[in-house]
């Protein structure tokens, strides 16, 4: 047999350079938002208005921790959500507080949905005793157990079963919670994924996989690192899907309630995907060569914060008057987050030893 | 002599490497057309093409084992991982298969393949992004196990590597990326795998410090050299084949000796260490080894913390007043 020419052989998709002239590339494709106004959603006005007053809040907070970054207040990896927010609003106005939830490094916003305040995580983010984690976790590892957010997660794909283990522990003691574990479309390339979806489908498990695909992975598209649409997954283990439009609180907000309460009822899990944009490089030292300006504005013109402000106001929820005293509120707030944090003492050097163990003097090797 | 920084010494090795060997080709996470995470590859992509310079999803265990039947396919793969905190994921293709295919199949099949990527802490990056894995990984069988400290060092051994049959873990340094240091331009430059080096002679008392502590040592001799304590620095560079025979010709020199380890206390670099040469030079002690290594703890993200965990100068230099009995 003669050898082929093998030259011209490529493994991975090509990207960067391949657009065809003058169109805009997408790095995610939305659906459809949904049509429904808040009554018929079952919103009230009380919540469209918390529902701003937290999409802010997650905003206004990741920007000033951005600028707390570049001036050398922290170190570290810095993952921003903006752009990202409504589906942690959505999704926690959706859920029962009590409901379980975990999620990757980029986990601020979901922190502040479920409780940290922006004082805790400010100061985690710093590194500071006082931080949501006590300092030790940092960034990537904000948390608050008592609200059921059981944290952000460093290693791609690592919490995904985790988020089931939750599930299980609530089908286990018949607790009527459902659990939800959130990850980026990078992290659908891991094994543990699917490993857990065969399982939680086999052993009806009262979870939620999220993927929030935000067209990429570090600098790679959705379509160089992974094949077929990603809510096609399902299909094999039989599991239930939807997409959501990601930039559309409303949206977010319609779908998983419905599969919330369709989890909770049947205790069988469901694989959603909810498509999304980030605003902001991967970390803080990425020179986003992979995607145009052009690309970024696209999403940025449908921002969802402006979307629920808009209809706010056309709707005649509130007026300017609202969002003026909101924001100039909020922006306080998180300043007062930046202060607090900056005056804040760091851990004690002995506290490096707490919380390896439960036990109060456990065995360090030396 | 060029003066190189340590991740383009790393680059020209593969590069020279991949003009040398076709059937050597890299892949791994964001190594293409990112031109790789830390700039390791960059520029490979242009010269060698599509086919043999690979993005990978993040899909550790996967392209590990990918990797694996690669090189037992006949080609020649540098996987790189972004770090080997993420390698973990991959560790069975590594320790249960790369290690073993040879063996169980009774020699029939050879696996000649490069894990690569930065290693342990890279500053506040938290407990799951900063663990030292080359004395873990040198406890198995079947590997042979690489953590250099400086570009020179990186070029000739990556080259090693590259060429050596079996499988090979070369780590690296985030934090050392940068470093500059001259680089033999001697054509085909080599460094054989398993020669350590004496970086600083000295009589007064060895150090042993390889990767990211070779640094802290360093800086920890020239402050003792101050007080006139003269260091020898000896740098295995290789884990595994270890310089054994350097170290205790050393240490029967200076008769003392610490060494620097950036992996946790237990069954770790130092330990083996300590009791070789227990074993090897006992008569010629002249006070028990000491060892410096990371606290039996996570990594904290605080930076007081942190730098509280990183091992320092000062802790490697109380451990030299230590074996000299200057306290
Ligand atoms: C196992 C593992 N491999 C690689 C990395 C490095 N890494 C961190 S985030 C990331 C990209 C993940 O992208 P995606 O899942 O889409 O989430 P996004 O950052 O877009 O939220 C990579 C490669 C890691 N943290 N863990
Ligand atoms: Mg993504």
């Amino acid at each position: 047999m003669a050898k082929k020419k093998t030259d011209d052989i490529v493994f991975a998709p090509r990207g960067i350079g391949e657009e065809s002239d003058g169109v805009v590339q997408k790095g995610v494709d939305l659906p459809p938002a949904t049509k429904k106004k808040h009554k018929a959603l079952g919103l009230s006005e009380d919540d469209l208005k918390a529902m701003y007053e937290q999409m802010y809040l997650q905003r206004r907070f990741e920007e000033r921790s951005m600028q707390q970054y570049q001036k050398g207040k922290f170190g570290g990896f810095l993952h921003l959500y903006i752009g990202q927010e409504a589906i942690s609003t959505g999704t926690v106005f959706a859920f029962d507080d009590k409901d379980d939830i975990i999620t990757g490094y980029r986990d601020h916003g979901w922190g502040l949905c479920r409780g940290i305040t922006p004082k805790e995580g400010m100061a985690e983010l710093f590194g500071k005793a006082t931080g949501c984690s006590k300092g030790k976790g940092g960034s990537m590892h904000f948390a608050k157990a008592e609200n059921h957010f059981w944290g952000g997660y460093g290693i791609v794909g690592g919490h995904i079963p985790i988020g089931a283990g939750l599930a299980f522990a609530n089908k286990y003691n018949g607790t009527g919670k459902i659990s939800a574990t959130f990850f980026g479309d990078g992290a659908v390339d891991q094994g543990a994924l699917h490993e857990t979806m065969n399982m939680a489908q086999l052993w009806k498990l009262p979870v939620i996989f999220v993927v929030e695909n935000n067209g990429y992975s570090m600098g790679t598209a959705a379509k160089r690192h992974t094949v077929a649409e990603i809510v096609d997954r399902a299909k094999g283990y039989e599991m239930k899907s939807a997409v959501i439009n990601g930039m559309d609180v409303f949206s977010v907000y319609e779908k998983m309630k419905e599969i919330a309460d369709d989890v909770r009822e049947n205790s069988k899990p469901y694989f959603v995907e909810i498509r999304t944009y980030r605003y902001r490089g991967h970390s803080m030292s990425d020179p986003q060569k992979y995607r145009t300006k052009e690309e970024l504005e696209e999403y940025q013109k449908i921002d969802p914060i402006l979307k629920l402000k808009d209809y706010i106001l056309s709707n005649k929820v509130a007026d300017e008057a609202f969002f003026t005293e909101v924001e100039d509120r909020i922006e306080q707030e998180v300043l007062d987050a930046v202060e607090f944090a900056d005056e804040s003492p760091f851990p004690e050097v002995e506290d490096m030893y707490d919380d390896m163990f439960v036990e109060d003097n456990p065995y360090f090797h030396v | 002599m060029a003066e190189l920084q340590f991740r383009e010494a790393i680059k020209h090795a593969i590069d020279e490497e991949m003009g040398r060997d076709e059937r050597v080709f890299v892949m791994g996470e964001e190594v293409a057309e990112y031109n790789g995470a830390y700039k390791v590859t960059e520029g490979l992509l242009d010269k060698y093409g599509f086919k043999r310079v690979i993005d990978t999803p993040i899909s550790e265990l996967g392209f590990a084992g990918i990797g694996v039947g690669a090189a037992m396919g006949g080609l020649r793969p540098i996987v790189e991982f972004m770090t080997f905190n993420f390698a973990v994921l991959a560790a069975d293709q590594i320790i249960n298969h790369a290690t073993k295919v040879k063996y169980m199949t009774g020699g029939q099949a050879d696996c000649p393949i490069v894990f690569r990527g930065p290693n342990a802490s890279a500053g506040q990056l938290g407990a799951t992004h900063s663990v030292a894995y080359d004395s873990m990984y040198a406890q198995f069988p079947g590997l042979k196990v690489i953590y250099v400290s400086e570009p020179d060092d990186a070029k000739g051994l990556m080259k090693s590597a590259i060429r050596d049959d079996n499988p090979v873990l070369f780590m690296e340094s985030e934090q050392m990326y940068g470093l500059k240091g001259e680089v033999s331009d001697e054509e085909d430059y080599i460094i054989p795998i398993g020669k350590g080096k004496i970086k600083r002679e000295g009589s007064d008392v060895t150090i042993v410090a390889h990767g990211k502590m070779y640094h802290v040592a360093v800086q920890a001799a020239n402050q003792l050299a101050k007080d006139g304590v003269e260091v020898e620095i000896i740098d295995p560079r290789t884990v595994k084949p270890l310089d054994l025979p350097l170290i205790i010709e050393s240490v029967k020199k200076t008769n003392r000796c610490v060494v620097v380890d950036e992996a946790h206390p237990f069954a770790g670099f130092a330990s083996e260490i300590g009791f070789l040469i227990q074993r090897e030079a006992f008569d010629y002690l002249d006070a028990p080894v000491q060892r410096v290594t990371l606290p039996d703890v996570n990594a904290p993200f605080s930076k007081k913390l942190f730098d509280a965990w990183f091992p320092s100068p000062k802790q490697v230099i109380d451990a030299v007043n230590q074996v000299t009995y200057r306290t």
